[in-house]
């Protein structure tokens, strides 16, 4: 492999404390020089004059459909759609037809992500059998085959005592709980969040307490087992002050917030059942979606993740109350964080390298990217100026359904390094 | 467009002397007043119908049953185009077997007078229906004449026949209508 | 002719809308006196009454008034469920599209259905009730029957009492009161009322006592009894001790207030049977008027533009 030295980016990594115009040298898959004005000797050179360069960015939290729903989506494509989106590496929930709930299932992520993914498939297992919440799942076996965290999501496990026997059990492999926060007795039949939309819809609303009351709950249950907790997609105000006080309280807790909690709120309906704002949680009210923004930016929620979740055309054109919940998000995040967030200047660089590369590393214990030497060359290059038009037939994911399609953002990822290798080359996705 | 007054075809006294010949004519057509129901068609023949009514029962000395006909459902053109208000259809006394006197303002095209025998059917059937109006300008499309006119006006079909009455427009006039010099 | 071109919710509809449709609605209710209750307007029209949650009521009262106007009225039904496993709503509407029906009303079980028609057909569309959503022929039969029986709108206070959380009947009338200029208070246990009944423009009250007194209007709503678990009140007999009409209640209304209520009726519960059946009670003529001003909708609707009437 010849080596590669990037040239001339601004390079920017808060963990080696780095945000400055800079080369970097790949040898054999790993970071072998981080410094200015490297000898190109030897090198092929990319030009990274008025790029950004971070570590390879993560999204903890897709969707990729298979097995059971290639139609949809499947570990290549979702693969190349995070490729394209900027994304190193992804973690796949287990919520597929059949629940990734044993070592076998898992085994096969990881060997269909070797044979078919241009970026890292990291598998998340499933806490209890089938993600029933009745008993607990092969989580050692799991872990033994490349499961990463657990997580019944998609639902959640309703009953508290399960959720503590899943903590207690988890403790021991030093691994993490990723909860998707939804008490269904509060939720009941909700399809938006309930208030002004629910009422003037005359849709059933879900309330942000259904979700509180679960993310109060999984705190103060991985208080008491010492379980490290991963709070999956907040979208309420007073979910964000739960996370704060508990970081207070010196808990072992991380939390993430998809683009779509950040920058749409329930206005976005405008009276129209637009089933591509349908997801759960449920879009909010402005003023959380703005305390969500803060919480991001003050660091009380820790990364962005997408819940990247492809759905066919025909089902998301139903009547509203029957279509499914969830949109894609790989191949948007980043031009919506970098548009609405850097652009703005209310995030910093290195915020955005926390937010997308090193907390969500950090939060599940995957092994840690930096900018220096020695590191795994997971690497992510952003051109901040590039325009996007978000265009449903460019999408490399299976499936559009996004209410983005239609924007023009600002900032893409024109490469992905995953191990040394290009898995996104002049913002094109590699073949493999 | 805009339309000015190019002649005034009757005023005041000619339509009260025409009602009062109208009223003559009708009661001899009938022999007598007792099988006559009057029935306008909304608006402005409607109140000529109430006074020609006032005339008749001077004259005869009887009462003489009154009505008034909202034709915007009976139209032949509801498609293209409506009547931008319509009122109550207020027939109160038994059509059938009558002699109906239905009265209109100007008889035109002849389809208001076909919409509004098609109404008046559908309240039962009467033993005759002859029409009095005020003025008959001509351009007929349907095969329709009125028993009773006021007066007879040729009139281009670029002109329009406008009748006024003090109930409605505080005034009684029939004019001629034309488009103002240089309008369209 | 109106500003809409669809009805799917009362808010397409201006207050001069609304107003024409009730004026309109006044003579067909002379039409409906009548021993012929028939008029040529129509002819030739197609209406399709699209039902695909079962009704009787409205199905019956909007086929009437097509077949009053002469339009070929056609009813089809069908269960929602049935669309989710067999056809989806957007081709049961392209396949209606095709076969160049003029006016589509629509009942369906879920909100914004007929929404999803009107953005996929080319005839116009009439909600004849979504979901929990909107039912906005019943608001305007509403509004006529209140209208006729005091004379205005300005200015009324309406008391809508019930389930108004699951109200597509209150999720219409609440906002058309408020476009004509009358106050609504809705009045029912919490556990019955929606999370945010001032987006749609109500008041509240939890108790009808208090507010009979001042009411013109007492519009009680239909109790479902069929809930099984987690019923949001302990029984009928609860519910009609602290929310039902009865003849004590209807003594401390003004004498000239009237009692209203969109039907089938559960005699015992919202309303006693004494109450139903007195002359305060004008149920019977919002179903007249129904007839009426669903013809009037269909008639504006599918009529030309406004024009003076030629001489």
């Amino acid at each position: 492999m010849l080596n590669l030295l990037l040239k001339g980016g601004r390079v920017v990594d808060p963990q080696v404390e780095l945000d400055q115009v800079a080369d970097v040298l790949i040898k054999d898959g790993l970071i072998a020089e981080v410094g200015v004005d490297l000898d190109t000797a030897g090198c092929e050179v990319l030009d990274c004059t008025g790029r950004v360069v971070v570590p390879g960015l993560v999204d903890l939290h897709v969707h990729l459909r298979e097995p059971g729903r290639e139609d949809l989506e499947t570990i290549r494509t979702g693969a190349r759609a995070a490729a394209r989106g900027g994304f190193s590496a992804v973690c796949a929930m287990p919520n597929t037809v059949s629940p990734i709930d044993s070592g076998a299932k898992v085994r096969f992520i990881v060997e269909r992500a070797a044979a078919d993914a241009i970026v890292r498939v990291h598998p998340i297992g499933a806490c209890t059998t089938g993600q029933k919440g009745e008993s607990l799942a092969e989580i050692g076996d799991m872990l033994a085959e490349g499961a990463v965290a657990f997580s019944d999501d998609g639902r959640g496990v309703q009953s508290a005592g399960m959720t503590r026997r899943v903590m207690d059990y988890a403790k021991a492999f030093e691994t993490t709980i990723i909860s998707h926060c939804e008490d269904e007795s509060l939720a009941a039949s909700g399809v938006v969040n309930e208030g002004a939309v629910s009422t003037s819809m005359g849709l059933a609303g879900q309330p942000a307490i259904a979700e509180e009351v679960i993310v109060a709950r999984d705190i103060m249950l991985a208080e008491l087992t010492g379980c490290r907790l991963h709070l999956a997609h907040l979208s309420s105000a007073g979910s964000a002050e739960l996370v704060r006080q508990a970081k207070a309280r010196g808990i072992r807790v991380s939390a993430e917030v998809t683009p779509h909690h950040l920058f749409l709120d329930e206005n976005a309906f405008a009276g129209r059942y637009d089933t591509y704002l349908k997801m759960n949680p449920p879009l909010r009210t402005a003023n959380d979606r703005e305390a969500l923004v803060a919480a991001l930016l003050d660091g009380t929620i820790d990364c962005v993740a997408t819940d990247h979740a492809p759905h066919g055309l025909h089902e998301k054109e139903r009547e509203f109350e029957l279509a499914p919940f969830g949109i894609t998000g790989l191949e948007t995040a980043v031009p919506l964080v970098v548009t609405n967030l850097v652009a703005t200047e209310k995030m910093s660089w290195s915020q955005f390298a926390r937010a997308l590369a090193i907390a969500p590393r950090a939060a599940l214990g995957l092994v840690e990217v930096k900018m220096a030497s020695g590191s795994d060359a997971d690497i992510t290059i952003i051109d901040p100026e590039a325009e996007v038009k978000v265009e449903a037939d460019r999408f490399e994911s299976k499936s559009v359904n996004s209410p983005f399609v239609g924007l023009t953002l600002k900032g893409r990822a024109t490469e992905v390094i995953v191990g040394g290798r290009f898995a996104l080359r002049s913002g094109e996705v590699v073949s493999l | 467009m805009k339309y000015v007054t190019k002649a005034v075809v009757l005023d005041s006294e000619s339509i009260d002397r025409s009602l009062t010949r109208i009223a003559h004519e009708i009661l001899e057509s009938t022999k007598g007043a007792s099988t006559i129901g009057v029935v306008g068609i909304l608006t402005r023949g409607a109140r000529l119908a109430s006074r020609l009514t006032e005339r008749i029962e001077q004259i005869e000395g009887v009462k003489v049953p009154t009505g008034s006909l909202d034709i915007s459902f009976y139209r032949d053109d509801v498609g293209v185009r409506l009547n931008p208000e319509v009122h109550r259809t207020e027939i109160p006394f038994q059509v059938q077997d009558r002699d109906i006197i239905l009265v209109d303002d100007v008889l035109f095209t002849g389809r208001t007078i076909r919409a509004a025998m098609d109404a008046i059917m559908d309240y039962g059937r009467p033993k005759t229906i002859r029409l009095a109006v005020l003025v008959d300008r001509g351009h007929r499309e349907l095969p329709i004449r009125a028993d009773f006119v006021g007066k007879n006006v040729p009139s281009s079909s670029l002109e329009q026949v406008k009748v006024f009455l003090e109930e409605v427009d505080g005034r009684d006039a029939v004019e001629i209508l034309g488009l103002a010099e240089g309008g369209q | 002719m109106l500003s809409c071109k669809h009805i799917t919710t009362v808010q397409d509809m201006t207050a001069e809308d609304i107003a024409k449709i009730l004026d309109t609605a006044e003579s067909f209710i002379e039409v409906s006196e009548r021993t012929i209750k028939k008029l040529p307007t129509l002819r030739g029209r197609t209406i399709i009454n699209l039902f695909l949650e079962p009704s009787t009521r409205t199905r019956t009262s909007f086929e009437i008034a097509a077949k009053r106007l002469s339009a070929d009225a056609i009813n089809m039904t069908g269960s929602a469920s049935a669309t989710v496993k067999g056809e989806s709503l957007r081709d049961t509407a392209k396949t209606l599209s095709a076969m160049a029906c003029d006016l589509v009303v629509v009942r369906h079980a879920y909100a914004g259905a007929a929404q999803i028609l009107a953005e996929c057909m080319d005839s116009h569309v009439v909600n004849g009730g979504d979901g929990k959503h909107q039912h906005p022929t019943q608001a305007l039969l509403d509004l006529f029957t209140m209208r006729t029986h005091l004379g205005r709108l300005a200015g009324l206070k309406v008391g809508i009492i019930g389930d108004i959380a699951h109200s597509r009947v209150a999720g219409s009338l609440i906002p058309a009161l408020r476009l004509m200029g009358a106050s609504v208070v809705v009045v029912a246990p919490p556990t019955l009322m929606p999370s945010r009944p001032d987006v749609l423009g109500a008041e509240v009250s939890y108790s009808l006592d208090e507010v009979l007194p001042d009411l013109d209007v007492a519009y009680m709503l239909r109790i479902q009894s069929e809930r099984s678990d987690r019923m949001p009140f302990p029984s009928l007999r609860e519910y009609a001790r602290f929310y039902g009409l009865n003849s004590a209640r209807l003594a401390s209304m003004k004498p000239e207030a009237i009692v209203m209520h969109p039907g089938p009726i559960n005699r015992g519960v919202e309303i006693s049977s004494a109450v139903a059946d007195s002359p305060r009670a004008v149920i019977l003529d919002q179903v007249t008027a129904g007839v009426a001003v669903r013809m009037a909708v269909m008639y504006l609707l599918l009529g030309g533009v406004d024009v003076e009437s030629a001489s």
